[in-house]
């Protein structure tokens, strides 16, 4: 392992471990160490405050969902209709999946109790006797940790009824999926929390007044939950220390790849890619960085133009992608960008939950396309067709899943059309044997 | 075959766990259960399912074909999954799971004539940052190379569990499924304890460490109902509407709207 490199004080002076602080400790999924470790402190803390408190709280913090699509969660929160008479619910997204990220598992794994006292402060908040976290099934390893978490938070009291005494009863249920990229929409998971496949709704209504059991609920992503017992602890104030005025915030980078030393970075959202690179050692020796993705496949993908350029909601906005779920690939002038795109491509292929016809046909089709041109019987028409076929996709799938299938391909063909055309033109020896697919 | 009094037992501790009326949302870690006895989804699975919430079998069978995990035929002891996404494919997991592909006989979702593994090349397993990666059983084994992924599978055919890199001693794919249920690992602490958070995970944590870096000002005691401590936030020009909020990715504004026109010029 190189540890012996010296990054950057510029890029040192990024980092912010906050979520990821307790992960030294390589017992602190016991509660035991957890308290020892302040645990459990942010939750006697909030149970002294009033709940709309704690709502203005994370608003006035500014902290946006970490899942991907960055909307506000105090704002999240506060839209949950009080004294309806209705149960309300609280939803852990942990059905972490988006190829490139991989910031939840670990969290879990090396830190359970902070998001099982964030799960309880937030429900706390929003008036929810009944949580859930929605852990992806392969994720074996975390809900093992999880699982053992909440049982001890139950035998000591932190969940059930009468929590520490303040007459708030909580349930907590850890519920693992069974495969299937889909059921990180929030939607989906909904569905498929309910028993059923899991399949996107249609919106309005909202989570928010119709999420589980067309009850009010809040769905929010692992690090959103866990950043809260840090907000309650340290204010908004400080929390807005870190990161930019519109993305406050230390965020887990995660980045993998060509570089020396892959791995989980938490830094103060707006760190840019050459900063990250520097933090993880540098480039491998012998690739030069040729595309990357800011947020995982669904997030277009950019360059080494794009190496300056602050990855927090704003800056990505700005040239084109999105911050996602901050998955930085990174790639190199060895790999194959058709490759890539093929593969990301058969992936939403798999992936697809089949409700929508533009997501089922597009990829299925834009699957069969890649692999001819990789297979050296691509046409210049293939490139029109791919194009036409995420026209088709893009806003007009019913959820994102169908919108982020598009994105590997239109910015492979905007940045690198070159490599394309060397496979179709037969410069490029074809990957795969041919077979043909569909007419030409 | 009919189910054992255990696995009614099981069930009905699974059906408690969510709220009155709400049993259906106990179906996917019922068809975990069934998987835990039989090794996949069985036509009586199905019925057993069906029967305890009151539903159809075409309801249940609905559920199970939709999601990778419950497998539909029988499986081995051991499932072995390589990941081939995009990133642990380009580093190496592509020509992984082509040796094992070779080496077992077997392509994807296929067991082995003997019963004993069950290969397939799975998706993205969320663990990039220690790419490329295989699971048996689910359970991780990191950084791998044709060479290691081989003699991992020649150590599961001699009768050996070698020691997955994260997460816990191997069990059986059946004794996996009972976790997957919803029940704790009743094997102790130590084996909760197996695992430790590798380097790739503590990367950022090493370079703070070694840097003494700290996030200053982190006061507990900060009062929760201090008005004045920070300004409300102005709503983000880019802030999503809320009918997006739910979408991985975002979608207002939809950034690829524009790389579609460019891609075309």
């Amino acid at each position: 392992m190189t540890l012996d490199y010296q990054p950057s004080q510029e890029s040192l002076s990024k980092l912010t471990p906050v979520l990821t602080k307790r992960w030294l400790s390589p017992d602190a999924w016991k509660i035991d160490v957890y308290e020892r470790l302040d645990g459990y402190t942010a939750l006697r803390k909030a149970f002294k405050a009033h709940p709309d408190e704690l709502i203005q709280l994370v608003k006035d913090s500014g902290l946006r969902g970490r899942g991907g699509a960055g909307f506000p969660t105090g704002m999240k929160w506060g839209f949950i209709p009080q004294n309806d008479g209705k149960p309300h619910y609280l939803v852990v997204n942990a059905d972490e999946g988006e190829p490139g990220t991989c910031k939840d598992l670990p969290l879990m794994m090396a830190d359970p109790h902070a998001l099982v006292e964030g799960v309880i402060i937030a429900s706390y908040a929003i008036r929810a006797n009944f949580a859930a976290i929605y852990i992806r099934g392969e994720a074996v390893h975390s809900a093992r940790r999880l699982r053992a978490a909440v049982q001890q938070a139950y035998a000591k009291g932190y969940l059930g009824k009468n929590i520490l005494g303040s007459g708030f009863d909580l349930d907590l249920v850890v519920h693992s999926g069974a495969g299937a990229y889909i059921c990180g929409e929030e939607t989906a998971l909904l569905d498929s929390l309910e028993g059923y496949r899991g399949q996107p709704r249609l919106r309005p209504p909202f989570p928010a007044t119709h999420g589980l059991y067309a009850s009010p609920t809040v769905v929010n992503n692992v690090e959103t939950i866990a950043s809260v017992p840090y907000i309650v602890l340290g204010g908004s104030a400080w929390f807005r220390s870190m990161g930019t005025e519109k993305s406050p915030g230390p965020k887990i980078y995660s980045i993998s790849g060509r570089v020396n030393n892959p791995g989980q970075f938490e830094c103060g959202l707006g760190v840019t890619l050459r900063q990250l690179i520097d933090l993880a050692g540098g480039m491998k020796a012998g690739h030069k960085l040729k595309f990357w993705t800011p947020g995982g496949s669904s997030t277009p993908m950019l360059t080494e133009e794009h190496l300056d350029v602050p990855m927090d909601f704003e800056g990505m906005a700005g040239v084109g992608t999105m911050l996602g779920t901050t998955a930085v690939q990174v790639f190199s002038d060895q790999d194959d960008i058709v490759y890539a795109t093929y593969r990301w491509i058969a992936f939403y292929h798999h992936e697809s939950c089949g409700k929508c016809t533009p997501c089922r046909e597009g990829n299925y089709w834009m699957v069969r396309i890649l692999h001819r041109i990789l297979a050296g019987q691509g046409t210049h028409q293939d490139l029109d067709t791919l194009l036409d076929a995420c026209d088709n996709l893009l806003g007009r799938s019913f959820c994102a899943l169908g919108d982020g299938a598009t994105s590997p391909v239109t910015s492979s063909i905007k940045y690198f059309k070159q490599d394309y055309l060397d496979y179709i033109e037969g410069r490029k020896t074809p990957m795969f044997k041919g077979e043909l697919v569909g007419a030409h | 075959m009919a189910f054992s009094e255990v696995m009614h037992e099981r069930a009905r501790q699974i059906i408690a766990r969510y709220p009155e009326g709400r049993s259906r949302s106990a179906l996917l870690p019922l068809l975990h259960l069934v998987q835990s006895e039989q090794g996949y989804v069985s036509p009586e699975g199905i019925a057993f399912c069906a029967e305890i919430l009151g539903i159809t079998k075409a309801q249940v069978g609905a559920v199970a074909t939709f999601y990778t995990m419950y497998k539909r035929k029988p499986t081995g002891d051991w499932l072995v999954s390589v990941c081939t996404n995009t990133m642990c494919g380009v580093l190496g997991g592509d020509k992984a799971y082509e040796t094992l592909r070779d080496y077992l006989g077997v392509d994807h979702d296929e067991t082995t004539a003997d019963g004993k593994i069950t290969l397939e090349h799975a998706e993205c397993l969320a663990a990039c940052d220690y790419a490329p990666v295989m699971t048996v059983n689910y359970e991780f084994f990191d950084q791998i190379t044709e060479d290691s992924a081989l003699t991992l599978v020649k150590q599961l055919q001699n009768g050996e569990r070698p020691q997955p890199t994260r997460g816990t001693r191997l069990c059986t794919l059946k004794e996996m499924a009972v976790q997957l249920a919803g029940f704790a690992d009743d094997r102790g602490d130590d084996v909760i304890a197996d695992g430790p958070a590798g380097e790739p995970t503590l990367a950022g944590n090493r370079l703070a460490e070694r840097f003494s870096i700290a996030v200053p000002g982190f006061d507990p005691e900060t009062p929760i109902g201090k008005k004045d401590e920070a300004p409300a936030p102005k709503p983000a020009e880019t802030m999503p509407k809320a009918a997006s909020d739910a979408k991985p990715a975002g979608d207002s504004p939809m950034p690829q709207k524009d790389a579609v026109k460019e891609a075309k010029a």
